[in-house]
């Protein structure tokens, strides 16, 4: 199963909706609490940087029988060294997107933590593709 | 501790109906903080969120984090968008007058754990 989500740069009031209907499809499918768990956290994280940070981007979801692949691709202004944006508590947040709760410089961090397979690469002034693996079973 | 319990010992008002009337509901931990990001990391459930950050992304992150109530310090008030999603994901929403501080200090004298 394929989901396709529209993403626009600074809508913190939509924001999140793609993970919440990747969330209540995964639930559908008894797919182990943990396990959904880590999956919508590292989407959300992932979503919520395309608000806070990008100019607009596309998320797709493929729902396969193992695994659940997430591809997250914006344009923006990219990340210049990922690097330093993987290290906790960098952040070059706005005063906006601090207001909304944001802005830890732990989201990068989140998404590494709970997935099984994270790469991403950004040129700067382009913009940012992440690709994020989450298993549903161990076997 | 229950939701009755938790309501009347920091003066707190419901704002969104079913969730907040589940009485079987019992608490145990309880988390203060205003970074979202912080609180994507929690992973016990059973956590209540004490904020003072009012907005849709803290229903959001409650619903992604599995938070079922969030306590809204300093009489800071829900929206209506708030208050749709936080019924659609079985959220209860309270808000007191209390600041952050003191919500957690009443909490804490009452049994409710911290998580680290
Ligand atoms: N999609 C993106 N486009 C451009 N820059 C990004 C993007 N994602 C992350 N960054 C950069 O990497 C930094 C770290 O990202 P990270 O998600 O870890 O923290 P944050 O978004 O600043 O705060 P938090 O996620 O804790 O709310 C950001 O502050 C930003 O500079
Ligand atoms: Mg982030």
């Amino acid at each position: 199963m394929e989901y396709v989500f529209e993403i626009n740069g600074g809508d913190f009031s939509s924001g999140g909706n793609a993970s919440s209907t990747i969330k209540r499809a995964l639930k559908e499918r008894n797919v182990d609490p943990l396990v959904i768990k880590r999956i919508v956290v590292a989407l959300f994280e992932a979503e919520i940087n395309v608000v806070a940070h990008a100019d607009h981007g596309t998320i797709t979801v493929i729902i396969e029988e193992h695994q659940v692949q997430m591809f997250v691709k914006d344009f923006g202004p990219g990340i210049e060294d990922i690097e330093l944006a993987m290290s906790e508590g960098y952040s070059t947040a706005s005063d906006t997107v601090r207001e909304m709760g944001f802005g830890a410089g732990m989201g990068l961090p989140n998404i590494k933590k709970n997935a099984d397979v994270f790469e991403i690469e950004s040129v700067k002034g382009l913009g940012t593709n992440a690709h994020i693996i989450i298993y549903l079973k161990n076997d | 501790m229950l939701m009755t319990e938790i309501i009347k010992r920091i003066e707190a008002r419901p704002v969104c109906g079913d969730a907040c009337s589940l009485n079987t509901n019992e608490f145990e931990f309880a988390f203060a903080s205003d970074l979202m990001s912080d609180v994507l990391r929690l992973m016990r459930d059973n956590t209540m969120l004490i904020t003072g950050l009012c907005n849709v992304q803290t229903v959001r992150t409650a619903e992604m984090a599995e938070i079922k109530l969030i306590i809204i310090a300093r009489g800071k008030k829900a929206d209506a968008q708030m208050i749709k999603l936080a019924e659609e994901s079985g959220i209860c929403l309270l808000e007191t007058d209390y600041s952050v501080y003191r919500v957690s200090g009443e909490l804490y004298s009452y049994g409710i754990k911290p998580l680290y």
